[in-house]
């Protein structure tokens, strides 16, 4: 069926069924490589979107339950040469090792610093509960967050 | 080409075997230089260690080396990237052609300006003679010039000299990552890209009795249904599509299953079956075993635990004209290459592998299984590329898991609280089964054909690295010792190569036993090991750990927080680290904080370094606290992220990393060389904290309860 979703405010016509994930249509039909595929249950939030101001696991919701509504992606954010402040405090921290979990946590910082711009340590860990990261890279994750809030409330 | 005696020289690192030198470098004319390394990026930040020597030794800025992907069909072949050897290997090769092919441009320039070598300098790559004159790399003549064998005669830059070397040079691939640019083999979209799906046996005994894939064929978007055997493939326009109907197939197959697996997951099964036993390690003094005066013994274990990649394997196949090309997430691409001409019954020179990075493997899992996947699937639609990634419930299944080991340690102490004899026996299957063995093909689904290529038999890569017996010889000095390896080498479920090996599992009995005996010596966990030890590397970093946690000689816990201390050296012969943490056994046991002190040697990216002990560190808690396969008589049970909890964020520790430089030191692997003492310092602490030792890792609720009742 056709739809019409609009990510990182733009417009995008779809053709595609009704409960297809967001994720496969932001990654092959709008070629949005940024969420990713992790575990296909909203278990990890490698996928991680945020819809109306709401951190979601794009691998869980059926592309039909986001039209008219408003997606930003991590591509929505910023890029390598003009990083959103978030990833600019991602960058300076290293705060990757293979990188796979970074869009998905950092997507989901995004919405809880949109609700709550200075966050305890507490919660922020308590938001990233659902984002996994093998890698063992949370501690300069946490560093970096904490960069961010500082420089975002400067 | 020029070949001299030199040839015979044995050279340093992976040029030994790769010696030409435009195998490595090659100079290009828009002022770039290209370096073509064999090993890859798996998060663990080599590509930037490579820059960073290349651009050292001919004096040139990081912006102007570019790196070729690993890739068949021009790379090195320099096997695995594994076993934490990339510095010594790759980077070493690197160093020596780099400094070589400095020399050979200098030469020519020497030559094209007429005057001699003495007089020349070279800065960001333009070689400037002092009584005037220039010439850049970019202009002089090169085309011949590195098509020649490496000498290594060339000695590289000292240490004092080095400007990028040994500075936190920032990765380079961490703004794409972090911007969600495309990055890894699961990002990568060809021109009219199908997608596969496969459909695994639920069990490994299982055979597919029947399927009817009419109703299958007939699902919107499936372009191909592929049977051969008991493998069962699909291939669809879109990536859900390929998914509906790899369900569909799910529910439809009828498999007949039998009982193959032990009783249960408790890693004791290994004890009963037959192993392949070798003593590895003997010392013997009479006059020490006759003070003997206290015997302990204890037993230790780990289940199955996965690797558990964050991101399912994935791999892209096209098959044209006959050849196939592969693009991979592999550790090792032309192992892979080499199975994948046995499979699929061509030769290897029909076959191109390409590298792309994927997701952290953190060892054998998917990666290369799945290439194969791609490449039978690729097969039925010639001419079209199909992409294939694992579901995370296949990855769960059916991935080569870090094995079960047991470990049975006995001492004897002497009246002064030294250690007089030691055994160390440890049971485990192999730790390799990655693909480059001889007879037989490592790769899954070659193991379901109708026509199956067998699989080799598994086994552990030779000392002194080791597999199951990775670092099972203590690096103490007891005066009578005998450790032995019982190889079971039958495995009822495939397990291969998860980081550090049998390291974890070896380092953590012996750290904990040291612990256990340290208490029956009424001795400080810290001293007694400084006690046994000469090597004074070793002594520097357990030393350096204690000062850092401000170590408190004989500190206890109070019944709730406790703090203990882990050691080893990687493999014997890699990086020294030494780790305490601080544990808080509330409902469950958390690590809160770790202190580790590492002495890799010579050091090319000191944050590179911390960035990986700090994520060894909260790996190994994730293992060591919480991480087990489980299955019944026929299935792995374990599918998803539920069934196999890992560490999250709320219960991740902080880290503190300190470094020990030793820049006249060689560069000794660091990777993987913080599970073991991570471990051993976890188990340790509880005891400090509670009072009870935990021997058998996961260290849940239950086992904490049920040691405390």
């Amino acid at each position: 069926m056709a739809l019409t979703i609009t990510v990182n405010g733009r417009s995008h016509d779809i053709m595609a069924e009704a409960e297809t994930p967001l994720l496969y249509v932001l990654r092959n039909d709008l070629k949005l490589k940024g969420a990713r595929f992790g575990c296909g249950a909203g278990m990890c939030g490698a996928c991680t979107v945020i819809v109306d101001g709401k951190a979601v696991q794009s691998c869980d919701v059926p592309v039909s339950a986001v039209a008219g509504k408003t997606i930003t992606t991590i591509e929505g954010l910023g890029t390598a040469e003009r990083p959103h402040p978030l990833q600019r405090a991602f960058i300076a921290e290293q705060a990757a090792q293979c990188g796979y979990c970074a869009s998905g946590i950092i997507m989901t910082v995004k919405a809880l610093l949109d609700a709550n711009p200075g966050p305890s340590d507490a919660q922020i860990r308590e938001a990233l509960s659902r984002n996994l990261c093998r890698c063992g890279t949370h501690v300069r994750i946490l560093r970096a967050i904490n960069r961010a809030i500082k420089e975002m409330a400067a | 080409m020029i070949t001299t005696a030199s040839a015979l020289r044995k050279l340093p690192g992976s040029l030994e075997t790769n010696r030409r030198l435009d195998r490595w470098l090659r100079i290009n004319a828009d002022g770039t230089v290209t370096a073509f390394p064999g090993k890859v990026e798996i998060g663990q930040g080599i590509l930037t260690v490579l820059r960073q020597v290349v651009a050292e030794e001919l004096d040139i800025e990081l912006r102007r080396v570019r790196l070729a992907p690993a890739d068949t069909s021009y790379s090195p072949n320099e096997g695995m990237t594994s076993g934490s050897r990339s510095v010594q290997d790759s980077a070493i090769a690197l160093r020596y052609a780099a400094a070589e092919v400095r020399d050979l441009l200098l030469q020519r320039a020497a030559a094209k300006l007429g005057v001699s070598l003495e007089q020349l300098s070279v800065a960001d790559g333009t070689i400037s003679a002092r009584g005037g004159g220039s010439a850049t790399y970019w202009d002089l003549e090169t085309s011949d010039l590195l098509a020649r064998d490496a000498t290594a005669e060339i000695v590289p830059k000292p240490a004092e000299l080095h400007t990028l070397i040994g500075m936190s040079v920032p990765r380079h691939d961490i703004p794409a990552k972090i911007c969600g640019a495309p990055s890894y083999v699961q990002d990568i979209d060809l021109p009219r890209m199908l997608h596969g799906r496969v459909v695994r046996p639920p069990s490994r005994g299982a055979r597919l009795a029947t399927v009817d894939e009419s109703e299958v064929r007939a699902m919107s978007g499936v372009v191909s249904v592929v049977r051969d055997g008991n493998f069962i493939g699909v291939v669809a326009e879109r990536e859900e599509q390929a998914i509906r109907a790899q369900r569909r197939l799910e529910r439809i197959a009828g498999w007949e299953e039998r009982p193959t697996l032990p009783a249960n997951s408790d890693p004791r099964y290994l004890l009963q079956m037959t192993s392949e036993d070798e003593v590895i390690s003997e010392k013997c003094e009479k006059t020490a075993s006759g003070r003997a005066k206290t015997r302990l013994e204890a037993e230790y274990s780990r289940p199955h635990i996965a690797h558990a990649s964050l991101g399912p394997s994935c791999a892209l196949a096209l098959f044209q004209d006959g050849k196939y090309t592969v693009w991979t997430q592999s550790q090792g691409i032309f192992p892979l290459r080499g199975d994948l001409a046995k499979v699929l019954g061509i030769a290897e020179d029909n076959i191109v592998v390409t590298h792309s990075e994927g997701a952290g493997c953190y060892g054998h899992n998917g990666a290369d299984d799945v290439a194969l996947d791609a490449a039978l699937l690729a097969r039925a639609v010639p001419g079209r590329p199909v992409r294939v990634q694992w579901m995370r419930e296949d990855e769960f299944a059916w991935e080569p898991y870090g094995s079960a080991m047991v470990v049975k340690m006995s001492a004897a102490l002497d009246a002064d609280g030294r250690i007089t004899s030691w055994s160390h026996d440890v049971w485990s299957h192999g730790h390799s089964t990655r693909p480059g063995a001889k007879g037989g093909a490592n790769l899954l689904a070659a193991w379901h054909l109708a026509a199956p290529v067998t699989a080799p038999r598994p086994g552990n890569p030779p000392l002194p690295g080791g597999g199951s017996h990775r670092n099972a010889i203590p690096l103490y000095d007891f005066p009578n010792q005998r450790v032995t390896n019982h190889l079971v080498r039958e495995a009822p479920l495939r397990t291969s190569a998860l980081r550090s090996l049998g390291a974890h599992v070896n380092v953590f009995a012996i750290e904990s036993f040291m612990d256990e005996l340290a208490v029956a010596a009424a001795a400080d966990p810290v001293e007694f090991r400084l006690r046994h030890l000469k090597d004074a590397r070793a002594r520097a970093v357990i030393e350096a750990v204690a000062a850092k946690a401000a170590w408190k000689p004989g500190e206890r816990g109070d019944g709730a927080r406790g703090r203990g201390i882990g050691f080893a050296r990687y493999k014997n012969l890699g990086c020294y680290v030494a780790v305490i943490v601080e544990v808080f056994a509330g409902n469950e046991v958390e690590v809160k904080r770790a202190w580790a002190a590492v002495d890799a040697g010579e050091v090319m990216n000191p944050d590179g370094l911390m960035n990986q002990i700090e994520g060894g560190v909260v790996q190994t808690a994730s293992w060591t606290l919480k991480e087990r396969i489980n299955f019944d008589r026929e299935r792995v049970t374990t599918r998803t992220w539920e069934e196999y909890p890992i560490l999250t964020f709320p219960q991740a520790p902080a880290v503190e990393v300190t470094l020990i430089d030793r820049r006249d030191q060689p560069p000794l692997g660091a990777g993987e060389g913080a599970q073991g003492p991570t471990a051993a310092a976890i188990g340790n602490a509880i005891y400090n904290a509670l009072g009870v030792r935990l021997r058998d890792m996961p260290f849940t609720r239950d086992r904490i309860i049920g040691a405390l009742a």
